[in-house]
């Protein structure tokens, strides 16, 4: 019998204070949270708490950022075991990258929200719910350790599920049935393909699933393994043909609680692509290459043929979601750094887009009444403010100079192009023009089509008739999240070359993944 | 073992197929057992050893069970079992409002033959 000296495994000292950035925003956002729930009847005051809070939850992020960006991945090992054994955080630029853009959404849909959720839905836990979320997005983007990436994936689900049927309505139960059965059933194939990879790999450490991939020759149990990775994170990305939970249900909620959907919930499963097929699994994925171009390919065009089809605004609005998860799965089939780079960007620009086109649409709808394109609009004649920052949107997300849509959408063509695949550019360029088709026209019937004129004057075909609005804006907590996000759009779309250099780091960092791994095990030679 | 797994997950998927919300929700209560199994099996199965090291003197050589499947087994059925009572309150609260358990019936949020979008200005 010999003793084993266990200070070899064990953490010994404290680590240094500026590491502790690393949980700052799920601590963060999990007392806030519980607090939150703790004042749920008291529904003036939790605005008050939770705005204030999502500044800070923002700033943290940004902390973080800028944390990483001087210092590289940091790590942070919980319970005092060494890695591969206690449960590591590990932060790139990618992760930090992400939750920044994810705190910056939540805090326009927490300002939109004091405006928006009514008395009754703040006390069913409007903002409790939003914060949980947050603790799950932010949680999922910072962890380095997959299984607990599965606790945090359902920790936001969970939320989501809250979010989602606040209110009880037909349509909502309706909506929250499929989306409730579909991603349980994703996060259960992620659940089961982790399982396969503790039995494989017996680790659950990433940057040691790194390491151990790499020198696994035995390929058929690991294409299997990746392939149901892919149908997992695949599902919750919404991408084709697992995408159809996400426009049963996108349109149902309150539209702050879609907006918060539709640029947080699908990017974390992007994210989760990103980090299992390009970091942890390069080879195996190189093998399904093919397979995940067609994916994307037939994401975003049919994205965008479905954003033709649909008269009501906000499911328009989900099938736009798809359809940049499209683009986004175009830079993962690359695999180049100029591909990943450009997914990475785009990640950031649907964020803050899709949050925005949300809360815009329900800021149209407020003013004309209808979310049906359908229906008599004139919002330009009442709201030209609204209508003008709309159009900025519209053109962002269909990819037009000079808004954030258009860089990452010419990177990711020109990265097609570099290798030669001509048909997933020409697929980008189509889901451009057909997107630009789409929203083109909802401006065009919505916003600039002028109010018809009530019933006794239509013969005489007067025109200018005022809208009186179905409910005011109010300047503060409507417009602010608004021209915020819109700020973050045009500034992106004017001044690239920041966020361009990050994506190429967190590029370079998940193509090469020997900092990430020596940041966690810093004995580990380079490799 | 991997027999019994297979069968569960069989059944779940049977389960998963049909077109009534109750089954499915029996469906996903299988499902999660299905996989608490799997990951039991796939972190190597002994028998009748402790996951446990006696006395204060740590050993090497002697064989304990792995007790790190244990631990995510237990994360995982407190999840899923969250999951069911919630998908239960769902699909209760969908019988009451919907009045039906039907998926096909559910279209509610999307109904059929909707008008196309005005094709002209």
């Amino acid at each position: 019998m010999t003793t084993i000296d266990l200070s070899a495994a064990m953490i010994t000292q404290a680590p240094p204070l500026a590491d502790w950035l690393v949980v700052a925003p799920l601590v963060l956002c999990m007392v806030l949270g519980a607090v939150l729930l703790m004042v749920r009847k008291d529904t003036q005051i939790q605005p008050v708490i939770a705005i204030p809070g999502l500044v800070a939850l923002v700033l943290v992020d940004a902390a973080l950022l800028a944390h990483v960006w001087m210092n590289g991945t940091v790590t942070m090992t919980m319970g005092r075991w060494l890695p591969p054994f206690g449960i590591a955080f590990t932060v790139d630029i990618l992760g930090a990258l992400l939750t920044l853009t994810g705190g910056i959404a939540a805090l326009a849909g927490g300002i939109f929200g004091a405006g928006d959720v009514n008395d009754s839905g703040r006390r069913y836990g409007f903002y409790p719910f939003l914060f949980l979320m947050m603790v799950g997005v932010s949680g999922a983007f910072l962890t380095g350790d997959i299984f607990n990436l599965y606790v945090w994936f359902e920790v936001l689900l969970i939320s989501s599920f809250g979010l989602l049927i606040l209110g009880s309505e037909r349509g909502q139960i309706d909506g929250a049935t499929k989306y409730a059965f579909l991603n349980l059933v994703a996060t259960t194939l992620f659940l089961i393909a982790t399982g396969y990879l503790y039995g494989i790999f017996g680790t659950l450490n990433m940057a040691d699933i790194a390491l151990k991939a790499q020198t696994m020759d035995d390929k058929a149990p690991m294409v299997t393994l990746v392939s149901m990775y892919l149908l997992a994170f695949g599902m919750k990305a919404a991408a084709f043909p697992a995408n159809f939970w996400l426009p049963a249900s996108y349109h149902t909620p309150r539209v702050v609680v879609s907006a918060l959907f539709g640029g947080l919930l699908t990017k974390v499963g992007v994210y989760a692509l990103i980090r299992v097929l390009l970091m942890l699994f390069p080879a195996e994925r190189d093998l399904l290459g093919w397979v995940i171009a067609l994916i994307a390919a037939a994401t975003m065009v049919l994205g965008a043929m479905g954003a033709l089809a649909q008269t009501d605004v906000r499911r328009m609005l989900g099938y736009l979601v798809i359809s940049g998860i499209g683009v986004m799965l175009a830079g993962i089939a690359l695999a180049s750094p100029a591909g990943v780079a450009a997914t990475v960007f785009y990640a950031v620009h649907s964020m803050i887009v899709m949050t925005a086109l949300y809360l815009a649409s329900g800021m149209a709808a407020r003013a004309s009444g209808s979310f049906s394109i359908a229906e008599p609009g004139g919002i330009y004649q009442s709201h030209v403010v609204l209508a003008g920052i709309t159009l900025a949107l519209f053109f962002a997300v269909s990819g037009l100079p000079p808004f954030s849509g258009f860089w990452p959408k010419a990177l990711m063509v020109k990265a097609s192009l570099d290798v030669g695949a001509w048909w997933l550019a020409a697929a980008i360029l189509l889901t451009g023009f057909l997107t630009t088709i789409a929203v083109g026209r909802v401006w065009l019937l919505a916003y600039w089509r002028p109010a018809p004129a009530p019933p006794e004057e239509a013969s005489t075909g007067a025109k200018a008739a005022a809208v009186t609005p179905v409910h005011a804006l109010s300047p503060l907590l409507d417009f602010l999240p608004l021209v915020m996000l819109t700020a973050l759009v045009v500034l992106i779309g004017i001044f690239p070359q920041k966020l361009l250099e990050l994506s190429q780091i967190a590029s370079e960092q998940l193509l090469n993944p020997a900092e990430y791994i020596r940041s966690v095990f810093p004995t580990e030679g380079l490799q | 073992m991997t027999l019994l797994v297979g069968i569960f997950f069989a059944v779940a998927i049977y389960l998963f197929l049909s077109q009534h919300i109750i089954r499915m929700v029996l469906g996903a209560a299988v499902l999660g057992n299905a996989v608490n199994l799997l990951i039991f099996t796939s972190g190597r199965l002994t028998l009748e050893i402790p996951p446990i090291l006696t006395g204060y003197e740590t050993t090497t050589g002697m064989l304990t069970a792995n007790p790190l499947p244990q631990a995510l087994i237990l994360t995982a059925i407190v999840i899923s079992f969250s999951f069911f009572a919630f998908l239960l309150v769902l699909s209760y609260r969908a019988y009451q409002e919907l009045g039906t358990d039907d998926t096909d019936e559910m279209r509610f949020a999307e109904p059929e033959n909707q008008d196309l979008p005005p094709l002209g200005y």
